[in-house]
């Protein structure tokens, strides 16, 4: 299960409303490289992994990033919770306004709903852990864009933090990619989804 | 709660937030590197840290997560606000 604990990893703050900033954050919210996506990549992964530190690393970092979904999340409201309804509609969040408040929700910034098309859980620990090295970087890239976007000196230091959890991550996955094929070298360590009479 | 005493409830929070980064940070190398035991240690030191400061700031101020099974104290705390992405502490 999963327990909440009532305080961000690390402290957000933002210097002014910025509802345009908001709207390109959302992105790491229910975008195709957002956090929402990273988390439920992970967790959904962690079930067919073949051994008990990859299965450990999935849930744990899976975990880290609901915690960056919740800072992101909060970096969205902070940026719009103080505008007007006609100020989101002139920065282009009317749309997400007129059907959703202030509401944070899992859109990408150009009003696409979140689809777990985003993400892939195949079973394969080859390949899901490949694409979870991809992910890392996506991610990495998607900060880099959103520190390029913003001089607000509080929302690039929680940028700053979210972009480099993304390399740490990368690194993780690297170490359990190569774990996992010296783990199937071992001709006694079947491919998932091979039954012993298959593989004969 | 008065202004002293909010700042000192939040810096405790940040302390806490401070060594639960170390314990997470240590925990992922650990699930990659299960056989350093340096880490092992910094990782037992992080996590005993963290559990004091976590228990004298909900011996203080009231539970700091749902369902963890630390006390409830005497009135029911956990629904007070501000909630995290409010204070964004």
């Amino acid at each position: 299960m999963w327990i909440y604990v009532k305080h961000l990893q690390r402290p957000v703050r933002v210097s002014r409303c910025d509802v345009g900033l908001a709207k390109l954050i959302l992105t790491q919210f229910g975008g195709p490289d957002g956090e929402f996506s990273a988390s439920w990549r992970y967790i959904t992964q962690a079930f067919t992994m073949p051994t008990g530190r990859t299965k450990a690393l999935l849930i744990d970092i899976g975990t880290e990033e609901l915690a960056h979904l919740e800072m992101v999340g909060t970096l969205f409201h902070m940026l719009i919770r103080d505008a007007t309804p006609q100020q989101l509609r002139s920065a282009g969040l009317g749309e997400q306004y007129a059907v959703h408040g202030f509401a944070n929700f899992l859109n990408s910034p150009g009003g696409e709903p979140w689809t777990s098309s985003y993400i892939q859980a195949t079973g394969d620990p080859v390949a899901d852990l490949t694409e979870d090295m991809a992910a890392e970087q996506k991610a990495r890239a998607a900060y880099e864009r959103l520190l390029c976007s913003t001089s607000d000196p509080d929302v690039r230091e929680v940028l700053s933090f979210l972009r480099e959890r993304e390399v740490v991550h990368f690194q993780r996955f690297g170490e359990a990619l190569q774990h996992v094929q010296s783990y199937l070298d071992n001709p006694r360590h079947l491919w998932p989804g091979f039954t012993p009479e298959q593989k004969d | 709660m008065n202004g002293t005493h909010l700042k000192e409830k939040y810096e405790l929070l940040h302390e806490i937030q401070k060594w639960r980064f170390r314990v997470l940070e240590l925990a992922l190398f650990l699930d990659t590197h299960p056989d350093d035991s340096r880490a092992l240690e910094d990782y037992n030191e992080a996590a005993k840290r963290l559990h004091s400061l976590q228990r004298t700031y909900e011996e203080r101020y009231g539970p700091l997560m749902n369902f963890s099974g630390a006390s409830g104290g005497h009135t029911w705390t956990w629904i007070e606000e501000p909630w995290p992405w409010e204070i964004g502490t």
